[in-house]
């Protein structure tokens, strides 16, 4: 995928490329364009140039003239703020994505109720939008994106809401899900947690461009001076020692 | 500190007591019009003026044509106001303003308005007399003038609405394999249907106290074109009780409506 658009104060211009059943976290400072990153490779934001495929699907592509349209793309979107329909039950939020792909009412059925349990949400199943705390609207959302077998993974702070246990079991069944499909998946985060236990790779955004990647374990060695804040979670010099760091 | 505070108490215990004058005055100002319609009129009398064949038909015709009046302004109004929301086109700051323009409009120049057009020798119904087909003092110019003058009110509150609905609802549903009209009704319009029923009911009351326009366009035909305002006006002249009654009648209505969409409809707007 390589695009280009103009946000508000610099343009998005990213390059990156994803391998099936792999994960790639973009960090970055807040406002770094990592979200609209997300956004433009689902669809919903139009780049104004570059090109993007799923494997041999080419989903935009500016020299073309060609835009899938985002309900065309068979991406399972986890937004930010988690757009769980508050008029809707937890069991039809999930449902959603079946129903408007004509799947059979039965089948509907024992897929939700299947993702629902991969999210522990089943007891809830009946329980409206609107009346969910955080982390239900998140796994939600989750389980909204996963039940339609998406070709690729958009995840957006996926997991921020929950405590830190059901942050761990949520991880853990995203690597087992992205694997066990073998779609690429591409999370954002500002969890060096998320990064480290999600990540096959790890991108750094800085206004609009990934100016850095690599495993997780290069990113731990890295002098980004970025990427030193946020797996070290300070600002001042550093000194790096293996995988890990410490200050001068 | 002392003095200060002493000061700040004076100064609410003032305020409070102004303001409690002011809205008792403007409480009684409002009251004591619709309440002295009431006393004129024994519940007996009331029962028995509502089977007088011109209290009746004007009831009646009311209803019908705003309920007609309000059907039409939702089926137009909700995707105009739906399209002024969202999307930018070149012109759209004077289409808005044209839409409001008969909110501020006197309804006697809307009425004359409406018979430039549509009167026989109108610009468009002209074209329709030279088949055959009056418009003007007619039940249909009743719902036009209706139209006319409550439109605004609907779609005002809709496009409100529609405004203040996060796009992400949107996005999520596209994401999720929705197209743009499933979107439409099983997301957005459930999750703005408050504001759109609170914009029809407002509209629903505009139309059937309606006035001006309607004598002015539709004439005061009995049965035909004298809506319960226009029958009132009508009875004051020698049925002062059939008066009465059709105005009590309005307020009850009226306070029903807003009854409706003060209270109501507050547990559907969507979190």
């Amino acid at each position: 995928m390589a695009i280009h658009r103009d946000l508000r104060e610099f343009p998005l211009k990213a390059e990156i490329r994803v391998r099936s059943g792999e994960t790639l976290v973009l960090i970055g400072e807040n406002g770094s364009g990592k979200s609209s990153l997300l956004l433009s490779i689902s669809g919903i934001l139009e780049p104004a140039s570059g090109k993007i495929s799923l494997g041999d699907r080419i989903l935009y592509d500016s020299t073309n003239g060609i835009h899938v349209l985002p309900e065309n793309r068979d991406i399972g979107l986890v937004f930010q703020n988690c757009a769980i329909f508050p008029h809707l039950t937890v069991f039809e939020n999930v449902a959603f994505g079946l129903r408007r792909r004509k799947v059979p009412g039965l089948e509907i059925r024992d897929r939700v109720m299947e993702h629902l349990a991969l999210v522990s949400l089943e007891n809830l199943s009946n329980v409206r939008g609107d009346q969910l705390s955080g982390g239900e609207r998140q796994r939600t959302a989750l389980a909204r994106a996963l039940v339609i077998d998406p070709a690729l993974l958009l995840l957006d702070e996926p997991v921020s809401a929950l405590d830190v246990v059901a942050q761990e079991r949520m991880r853990s069944a995203l690597r087992t899900y992205v694997g066990n499909a073998n779609i690429p998946c591409i999370a954002v985060t500002h969890s060096f947690k998320d990064a480290l236990s999600l990540g096959d790779t790890i991108g750094v955004m800085e206004r609009g461009r990934i100016v850095e990647n690599g495993t997780p374990d290069e990113m731990m060695r890295s002098r980004n001076g970025f990427l030193h804040q946020f797996f070290c979670g300070c600002r001042w010099e550093y000194n790096v020692h293996g995988s890990g760091c410490s200050p001068d | 500190m002392t003095g200060r505070s002493y000061f700040r108490g004076r100064n609410n215990l003032l305020l409070t007591i102004g303001a409690g004058v002011l809205i008792t005055l403007l409480i009684i100002f409002i009251l004591t019009p619709i309440l002295s319609l009431f006393f004129r009129i024994t519940p007996g009398q009331f029962l028995a003026s509502l089977s007088d064949p011109v209290v009746w038909n004007a009831l009646v015709l009311s209803l019908v044509t705003a309920s007609i009046s309000t059907l039409v302004i939702i089926i137009v109004g909700t995707p105009v106001a739906w399209i002024n929301a969202r999307h930018r086109y070149p012109g759209r700051e004077l289409v808005d303003t044209l839409i409001d323009l008969p909110l501020v409009l006197p309804p006697t120049v809307a009425g004359l308005a409406l018979l430039m057009a549509f009167g026989r020798m109108g610009l468009i119904g002209g074209i329709f007399y030279e088949y055959g087909i009056s418009i003007a003092f007619t039940t249909l110019a009743v719902i036009i003038a209706q139209i006319f003058v409550s439109i605004p009110f609907y779609i005002r509150q809709a496009r409100a609405s529609f405004e203040q609905l996060d796009q992400v609802y949107e996005h999520a549903a596209q994401s999720l394999g929705s197209t743009p009209l499933p979107t439409f009704f099983t997301v957005i319009l459930p999750l703005v249907k408050a504001g759109l029923i609170g914009g029809a009911i407002m509209s629903f009351a505009r139309a059937l106290g309606e006035f001006g326009a309607t004598i002015m366009f539709a004439g005061n035909f009995q049965g035909r074109t004298q809506t319960m305002p226009l029958a009132i006006y009508t009875a004051m002249q020698g049925d002062l009780l059939a008066s009465i009654t059709l105005s009590v009648i309005l307020i009850i209505i009226s306070f029903i409506v807003i009854a409706l969409v003060k209270f109501r409809l507050r547990g559907y707007t969507a979190r």
